[in-house]
């Protein structure tokens, strides 16, 4: 079944087509990945599906409804929820808040608030959370606010989540615990589409990977096939 | 000596409270005339505070509407108890002042909480100089007069009146800030994209929000309009009561609940010395009192009075 599907989405900048005529589909239960160089367009097609932004022409389908032009809290209630290249916390509210926020207000059934935090404890636990969970989200590493968010998006009940550059800044033992968790989320029955920069780590967990460039798709396929594809060596690595 | 139930804050801060709440239910009986006007004047400014930390505390956008709220309960106490006899009873008006008050925030709320930052400042502030200007016209061009008289009500009457918004107030505050609203609110002002995308309708958290908070302000103006028994649309939308709130609120501390409390109370009674000691230099002394403050208290009273107290009990008691 297909998850989530776009057709001919479009959004400008000005004169400057951020995003071109974009076709994708995901497919449930897949990890989907999502590369091209800086300023590629892949940040504003993630806040194109989760209503950051609403796309100039093109549709957004997720589970076979349209949700281009819904707001991003009436998205996230769906089931789709999305962690934020420059992490996105509440720096001052202790952690497993930040995630039982997710679980109170992004489900799609309401629960009680001692529910919520005992949820967000476990989906911190999920997420290899080992610090105290009630120091507030601001002071944590950079790698545990990644855990928190992911966690927060978690708590949503998503049944897809966007995860934006979660491997950015990371060193490689962080790398590999977060390809480790994607692998678990996916595992989960969660959906997973990912932007990344990490060559390493996108070929290793992606079932598919799409590449955009200029705001245009290039290629789409399995690993291997983007690996080899003339295009992509081309626009990555230069003639 | 068992210093862990004087330490235990779930016991002496209701306590203290209700303490306080007998003090000052029974003032009438022990103090005088002048104590019980000059509470009511200072309960009046702790809920003009207490009601603006509600929005602007933990949503970080700062209102300077607060005026324009209190204004139109002001005049909703002089449009329903005109000096020729109360169309309504008092208790009703009062509410009624606040429902408008509501309404009034609610769509304000829903045009302008989109901005951000210093555009909301300035366009709260704006509300509160629009209103003005067209009551001024519609009173002369309309009506044709200028000022309003307000028929007189018991100063006891005014008192209890006030008091019981003060507790609700209170009661309503404490329960937002306890309850997930109040989390969802917090997480706006931390991150307003990160908390939509969590599945927070922040347009409707932030208008509603507002809108209780300008309840107390309207109901607050219905009130004090009693005591002041004449108003016209520059006394009713005096600018200084938009910042008034926000300067007590900073000079209370906004970190802990009870700070905005006991800045505005300590405010309004220092306003009110100074105003009748040092009448000439009231204003100079006062901002000399602020200026110290922002210097030397960044973090308010509250912030030194916890610093106090943790020297007292030992330390490790951080702000938990």
């Amino acid at each position: 079944m297909r998850m989530l599907e776009g057709e001919k989405v479009t959004k400008y900048f000005g004169g400057l087509a951020a995003v071109l005529q974009v076709d994708f589909y995901v497919e449930q239960g897949e990890i989907f990945g999502l590369i091209g160089p800086n300023g590629a367009g892949k940040t504003t097609l993630f806040n194109l599906i989760s209503g950051a932004f609403t796309p100039k022409s093109g549709v957004i389908k997720f589970k076979g409804e349209k949700i281009s032009g819904l707001k991003p809290y009436k998205i996230c209630r769906m089931g789709m929820a999305r962690t934020f290249q420059e992490v996105k916390i509440f720096a001052n509210v202790p952690a497993v808040q930040n995630v039982a926020l997710g679980a109170l207000f992004g489900a799609p059934k309401s629960v009680s608030t001692a529910e919520a935090t005992k949820e967000a404890e476990e989906l911190l636990d999920f997420v290899g959370f080992a610090v105290p969970k009630n120091i507030p989200a601001g002071g944590l590493t950079l790698a545990n606010q990644k855990r928190v968010e992911i966690a927060r998006a978690l708590a949503t009940k998503a049944d897809m989540l966007l995860l934006d550059e979660v491997m950015a800044g990371l060193t490689p033992t962080e790398t590999a615990e977060a390809m480790e968790l994607v692998k678990r989320i996916r595992d989960r029955g969660v959906t997973v589409f990912l932007i990344e920069h990490v060559m390493r780590a996108i070929m290793g967990v992606c079932d598919r990977i799409m590449v955009l460039h200029h705001g245009e798709k290039i290629a789409d396929g399995t690993p291997k096939e983007i690996s080899t594809s003339k295009k992509v060596i081309e626009v990555y690595l230069g003639e | 000596m068992d210093m862990s139930l004087f330490r235990s804050r779930r016991l002496w801060i209701p306590g203290l409270a209700l303490l306080v709440l007998v003090g000052l239910a029974t003032l009438p009986l022990y103090g005088s005339l002048y104590m019980t006007i000059l509470m009511t004047a200072i309960l009046m400014y702790i809920i003009l505070t207490v009601s603006w930390v509600i929005f602007s505390g933990p949503s970080g956008y700062l209102s300077l509407a607060s005026a324009a709220f209190f204004g139109v309960g002001i005049y909703t106490s002089a449009i329903l108890l005109p000096t020729k006899g109360a169309v309504l009873p008092v208790l009703v008006v009062v509410l009624i002042a606040g429902a408008i008050s509501f309404v009034v925030a609610v769509l304000v709320g829903a045009l302008t909480l989109r901005l951000r930052g210093i555009y909301f400042a300035i366009f709260t502030f704006g509300l509160v100089e629009l209103i003005k200007q067209v009551l001024i016209f519609f009173e002369i061009s309309v009506t044709g007069t200028r000022g309003r008289f307000i028929m007189l009500v018991d100063t006891h009457t005014i008192f209890y009146i006030m008091l019981g918004i003060f507790v609700v107030l209170m009661l309503t505050a404490y329960f937002i800030r306890r309850s997930k609203f109040g989390l969802a609110l917090r997480s706006i002002g931390e991150n307003e994209e990160a908390a939509a995308h969590s599945g927070v309708n922040v347009t409707m958290v932030k208008v509603i929000t507002f809108g209780i908070s300008a309840v107390f302000m309207g109901a607050a103006g219905a009130v004090i309009a009693m005591r002041w028994t004449y108003i016209d649309p520059y006394i009713a939308f005096n600018p200084l009561f938009s910042f008034l709130p926000v300067l007590m609120a900073i000079f209370g501390g906004l970190g802990q609940f009870y700070g905005p409390l006991i800045g505005a109370a300590i405010f309004a009674y220092l306003e009110e010395v100074l105003l009748t000691k040092f009448p000439y230099y009231y204003m100079l002394i006062f901002g000399c009192v602020l200026v110290g403050t922002m210097l030397f208290m960044p973090m308010g009273l509250t912030g030194l009075i916890q610093r106090g107290w943790r020297r007292l009990i030992g330390g490790q008691h951080a702000d938990a």
